[in-house]
């Protein structure tokens, strides 16, 4: 580096020597492995301090336990609060969320993969352009102003309850209420109205990676299945579909995973039966139940853990 | 009716219209059971849309299509008994050779122990033994190609569809496959109609080409009636090179303005004043450009007349100078009237206009 500066001749007349900026850049220039260090740098450190030392952080309290005389946390190792964790109430609520997730994450892919397929395969350029501001421009706004928005539409004096009054389907509706999971006094307050307002809000998480993972497969493949004899229907089983499931997959662990962890939305619609969220922001709140409320978010990521390796092993990974 | 049996493909006055561009211009055409058919041309000129048409993945705006006498204009691509070898090769990623290969019988329903042994047929065809359980990202580029080949043919079609199959491969490659194209060709006997914008493999493979520009074609011919006697300047400067004479040039070597065409090789070098015999031509000018191409030597001549023409001469004799003291020699060039090919005055482009 320094034979490059002291050597005039390289440089042209009248130049001047490189300023501190310019030696700065070309010394990462030559050394690749300090640019990387620069450039992964913040992120690496937000990764491991922020994000992995917090979840550490979190694991380590739940192997604590809260003194039910005292009321606060014995800093010493035990097992006590993971036997807590294990009562029935308990694995209630854990199946309730992972019950409500999945029948969410496979209606969000119904859902999904045919206006994936449409944007990707039929849109013309302007209707595909069209289509993707549809589905991004919801992100663009507050996620407690949707949430509150749907509050008003599922409510009893809400545009859904009016449109199904003008139309006469009151008493479906009424019948709908009162079933026994789904239903609630009201839509704003039930499993169902839950159901609703959490497919609306993680749809654009599901749709995105399908439409990334269908614009990926060439149109070549499609003819060629065709070519070989493959009726529309064919060529769907055995090659979009197969190779469209990687984001298929990617779209159901961000579904999953969110209403696994999500308090907000149940809070403001559910009619208040107790979801994984719910109850860890009451125990690490009201209760002070720090390490019990660890101890559930422990849950969600031991089963995002088995989720994400079954589906390594059934090959969902294989066209990546 | 005659007795002759239905052509392979045939095309009737068909035309194929993307809003206002005409990618193919009211064509028509018959390809016969057991040729090798080329459609030959420049990017755009229509040969890729009118492989697409008769593979059914696109379908003319006008006019018909049959295949043996039946008319598939309207019939979708799995419906017909035509098979296609994609540019990309498009196999599929997430399967095995074998399965790539396989997928035909597959959807056919065919039991898997025959599926299986036609398989390794194919692969025996194609030289490709025991690579049923690759996947395709594990191959190389010419192994993938073959791949593409066995998918297609091991279905029996009557026709075979290649969209420039070769233009990945490099050279010696690409003439190896070549050669064993037209091989397997000749075993499987099928019709096979292949893309290609490369002259010189469509003159190599094919026992008829048809040259495509601007949607239109321009000759049908074997590939020495395209060579020795073009028939428009495209054809004439597209396949191969040609020098052009028109205008007053063409009428003072040949005594009437017909524009024609003369293959640079049929032009010989020879002293300024020698003799011409009947039934030549000549012209007289000087040597301005000696280049030396290994197996022959390309001249360039300005002749008196002011056209620079081009020459090329087999290095019959290997010589250290090659000749290349004859640059700025003149020269006297002479030639048969038997390779004069009389070009078509209206050609798909407008000629540039003669110095009157």
């Amino acid at each position: 580096m320094s034979s490059l500066e002291d050597s005039p001749n390289i440089r042209a007349e009248g130049a001047k020597k490189p300023s501190l900026f310019r030696r700065f850049s070309t010394g990462l220039y030559n050394r690749p492995r300090l640019l990387l260090l620069f450039l992964l740098g913040l992120p690496l450190a937000w990764m491991v301090i922020v994000y992995l030392g917090s979840l550490g952080g979190l694991l380590v309290q739940s192997f604590f336990y809260l003194d039910d005389f005292t009321g606060l946390v014995v800093k010493r190792f035990s097992l006590q609060t993971y036997q807590a964790l294990l009562t029935r109430a308990h694995l209630e609520i854990v199946g309730r969320t992972v019950g409500m997730a999945a029948m969410i994450t496979l209606s969000a892919a119904v859902l999904a993969f045919p206006l994936a397929y449409y944007t990707v395969r039929y849109a013309s350029r302007r209707m595909k352009a069209l289509l993707y501001l549809l589905i991004l421009l919801p992100l663009w706004s507050s996620y407690i102003i949707r949430v509150y928005s749907w509050k008003l539409i599922l409510a009893k004096e809400g545009i859904i309850s009016w449109v199904i009054g003008q139309i006469g389907l009151t008493g479906v509706l009424e019948f709908v209420l009162n079933l026994p999971i789904i239903g609630g006094p009201s839509l704003s307050i039930s499993s169902l109205g839950l159901f609703i307002v959490f497919l609306y809000i993680w749809l654009p998480y599901m749709v995105l990676p399908i439409l990334a993972s269908l614009e990926r497969v060439p149109g070549s493949l499609l003819d060629a299945s065709g070519d070989l004899g493959g009726r529309p229907q064919t060529t769907f089983r055995y090659i979009t579909f197969p190779l469209s499931l990687p984001g298929v997959i990617a779209g159901s662990i961000f579904t999953f995973s969110l209403t696994l962890g999500d308090y907000i939305i149940p809070s403001v619609i559910g009619d208040s039966s107790p979801v994984i969220g719910l109850t860890v922001y009451s125990y690490q709140g009201t209760s002070g139940n720090i390490p019990l409320a660890a101890a559930f978010t422990v849950v969600p990521i031991l089963i995002m853990a088995v989720y994400l390796i079954s589906a390594r092993k059934l090959g969902a990974f294989d066209a990546l | 009716m005659n007795d002759d049996p239905a052509p392979a493909v045939q095309f009737l006055q068909v035309s194929r219209y993307f809003g206002d561009v005409r990618a193919v211009d009211n064509v028509s055409y018959a390809i016969q059971d057991g040729e090798f058919f080329t459609l030959l041309g420049p990017s755009g000129s229509g040969k890729t849309t009118c492989l697409r048409m008769i593979a059914g993945f696109d379908q003319p705006t006008q006019g018909q299509i049959k295949l043996f006498g039946q008319d598939v204009t309207r019939l979708p691509p799995y419906e017909r008994d035509v098979n296609t070898v994609f540019q990309d090769y498009a196999l599929f990623p997430h399967m095995t050779v074998g399965d790539n290969i396989g997928y035909g019988l597959m959807i056919k329903k065919v039991p898997k122990p025959e599926r299986e042994k036609r398989v390794a047929e194919m692969l025996g065809l194609v030289r490709l033994h025991g690579l049923e359980r690759r996947k395709p990202s594990e191959l190389s580029g010419g192994q993938r190609q073959r791949v593409a080949l066995a998918r297609a043919l091991i279905n029996h079609p009557k026709v075979l569809l290649l969209d420039e199959p070769l233009g990945a491969l490099d050279l010696k490659l690409r003439q190896q496959m070549q050669l064993e194209l037209k091989a397997i060709q000749h075993e499987v006997g099928i019709t096979f109609i292949f893309v290609t914008h490369d002259q010189e493999e469509a003159l190599t493979m094919s026992d008829r080409i048809a040259v495509f520009d601007l949607g239109r074609i321009e000759q049908i011919g074997t590939p020495s009636e395209l060579y020795e006697q073009p028939a428009t300047r495209f054809v004439a400067t597209f396949v191969g090179t040609s020098n052009i004479f028109e205008g007053d040039i063409a009428e003072a070597i040949t005594g009437s303005r017909q524009i024609f065409s003369v293959r640079p090789e049929k032009i010989r070098i020879m002293q300024p004043s020698s003799e011409v015999t009947n039934g030549k031509f000549y012209a007289d000018g000087s040597i301005h450009n000696v280049i030396y191409v290994g197996m022959h030597t390309r001249y360039q001549i300005m002749l008196d007349l002011g056209q620079d023409v081009t020459v090329v001469e087999q290095n019959v004799e290997a010589s250290p100078h090659a000749d290349l003291s004859a640059l700025g020699q003149r020269a006297r060039l002479i030639w048969s009237s038997t390779a004069n090919s009389s070009l078509a005055g209206e050609t798909s482009y407008p000629a540039p206009a003669t110095p009157d």
